[in-house]
């Protein structure tokens, strides 16, 4: 199934209160030839003009995609305000604007979950700090279908409740300070390039 | 809690629908399907072969399997900065026409139908128009003709209204009842709700707009091709076609048709 795509590596990362920091750095610290490719889903009002991409990532390389985009290698894309974003098994991105999870859309469990199934140990997901529980149970999810899970760890979120909630509930999760979590995605991706994984 | 099912799952259940009810999920966007799905499972608390149980040996579960499966989220002024473009670049040619024809393809409980008229009208412009309003789903099209909204989205639908441009006092325009608020008989006289299935159905009428917004994201590249040749055919000459904010013509073969009139708002124009 997930040997179809040319997606070979795909990192999801979920955040909503205190998040922006930390993706801030991450998108200034992600180098030009990472190849993975990125989503992000944060929580953010809807019916508003917004140039998050922008803001978190001025270089111009984070993208709201449209629907049926076909995601690349080394492509950053930012879940749109007022849809969820899911994955489809051949790369291509959909956007759905069904009923809120947990008050939000996007939904993070819903990119999770979509990955995850779509794109099996393939996928790394990373949660962040946040103030509700979104995300968890996509995490669990990822984790499920052998991909690898990245929490930030609560005593340095600005908002404990999202990675504490994943710590407590999940087994099989690494957790790290903002700056690990950067090196830890930068290594993996020179690790796959040089062909030490899969 | 969320249901789950994989791909294998959601083909054998396209497989079944086709051969037990003749319909055709199979051009639908796999992965919203596929939550979907999963998300019914975990409501109704049962199993996929439970699902698949109840399809092959009960007639009227198909119908009702169909409601919970379709989308139906919708606002009113959804996207506000849309409707300030339609208002900008789009009002002043439709007013040249002596009666004006929108088509709102996909129009589900109607509200989009109602912001439509409402902007119409304080153009100046309601009393020639004529709105065709037009979804696959039944139930939503009941509550539209009854200009039914639900009032806990009436503060949202006027925050909606406001960064739109609006300039009236928006509690003008409905009423409340209970729990629901009541679109004016005013706003609502130029809307005709009828029922048309895009995937099915052919070109009725002839129209200066269309607008097809967040229906397209269900369908998969073919089948938005073909719905996409479904509107253009029924655009008039230099006809103007609005589809969803995320939504694209670029991946279809009839982009080459329209020019671009607002790429953000994702407002065309056929070309002369
Ligand atoms: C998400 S709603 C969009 C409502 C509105 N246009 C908006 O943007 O707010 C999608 C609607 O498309 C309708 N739909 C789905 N398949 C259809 C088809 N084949 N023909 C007509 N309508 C369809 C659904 O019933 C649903 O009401």
């Amino acid at each position: 199934m997930s040997g179809q795509s040319h997606i070979r590596n795909l990192v999801v990362i979920g955040g909503s209160m205190g998040s922006f920091p930390v993706l801030l750095a991450l998108f200034a610290s992600l180098p030009q030839e990472y190849s993975a490719t990125v989503i992000v889903v944060v929580h953010r009002p809807k019916n508003v003009k917004s140039q998050l991409e922008q803001m978190l990532c001025p270089d111009g390389r984070l993208k709201e995609p449209d629907d049926k985009e076909i995601m690349q290698p080394g492509g950053f894309y930012l879940a749109p305000q007022n849809y969820h974003l899911l994955v489809e098994p051949d790369g291509t991105i959909a956007l759905d604007t069904a009923e809120t999870i947990n008050y939000s859309r996007p939904s993070i469990d819903a990119t999770f979950l979509s990955a995850a199934t779509a794109f099996g140990t393939r996928v790394t997901g990373v949660l962040l700090s946040g103030a509700n529980k979104d995300g968890v149970e996509g995490l669990g999810a990822i984790i499920s279908h052998g991909g690898r899970a990245l929490v930030q760890d609560p005593a340095t979120a600005m908002s404990a409740i999202m990675p504490g909630a994943a710590i407590e509930k999940l087994d099989g999760i690494e957790v790290y300070a903002p700056e690990e979590i950067i090196t830890a995605l930068i290594k993996s991706d020179i690790e796959y390039k040089n062909g030490k994984t899969e | 809690m969320m249901g789950e099912i994989s791909d294998d799952d959601l083909r054998e259940l396209v497989t079944l629908v086709k051969s037990q009810h003749n319909y055709d999920l199979g051009n639908y966007a796999a992965a919203s399907l596929k939550r979907r799905v999963g998300r019914y499972l975990s409501q109704c608390g049962i199993s996929f072969f439970e699902l698949k149980y109840r399809l092959t040996n009960n007639q009227d579960f198909f119908p009702e399997l169909l409601e919970a499966l379709s989308v139906n989220v919708t606002e009113m002024f959804r996207d506000p900065f849309f409707y300030r473009a339609l208002k900008e670049k789009v009002f002043p040619i439709l007013a040249t026409y002596p009666v004006i024809k929108i088509w709102h393809a996909g129009c589900s409980s109607g509200e989009e139908a109602f912001s439509m008229a409402i902007m119409l009208k304080e153009a100046g412009l309601l009393h020639r128009s004529r709105i065709y309003a037009t979804d696959i789903s039944r139930e939503m099209l009941e509550r539209a003709a009854a200009g039914i909204v639900p009032l806990h989205a009436m503060k949202d639908n006027t925050a909606n209204y406001i960064s739109a441009g609006g300039t009236e006092d928006f509690s003008e325009y409905y009423s409340a009842r209970y729990d629901y608020a009541i679109i004016s008989q005013e706003i609502r006289k130029q809307i005709i709700f009828s029922q048309h299935n895009l995937v099915t159905d052919y070109v009725f009428n002839e129209f200066q707009l269309v607008c097809c917004r967040n229906v397209l994201i269900y369908f998969n590249r073919p089948l938005q091709d073909n719905v996409i040749g479904l509107l253009t055919q029924s655009l008039a000459p230099l006809g103007f076609l609005a589809i969803g904010l995320k939504e694209s013509l670029q991946f279809t073969s009839h982009y080459a048709k329209y020019a671009t009139v607002d790429a953000q708002n994702k407002i065309f124009r056929l070309r002369g």
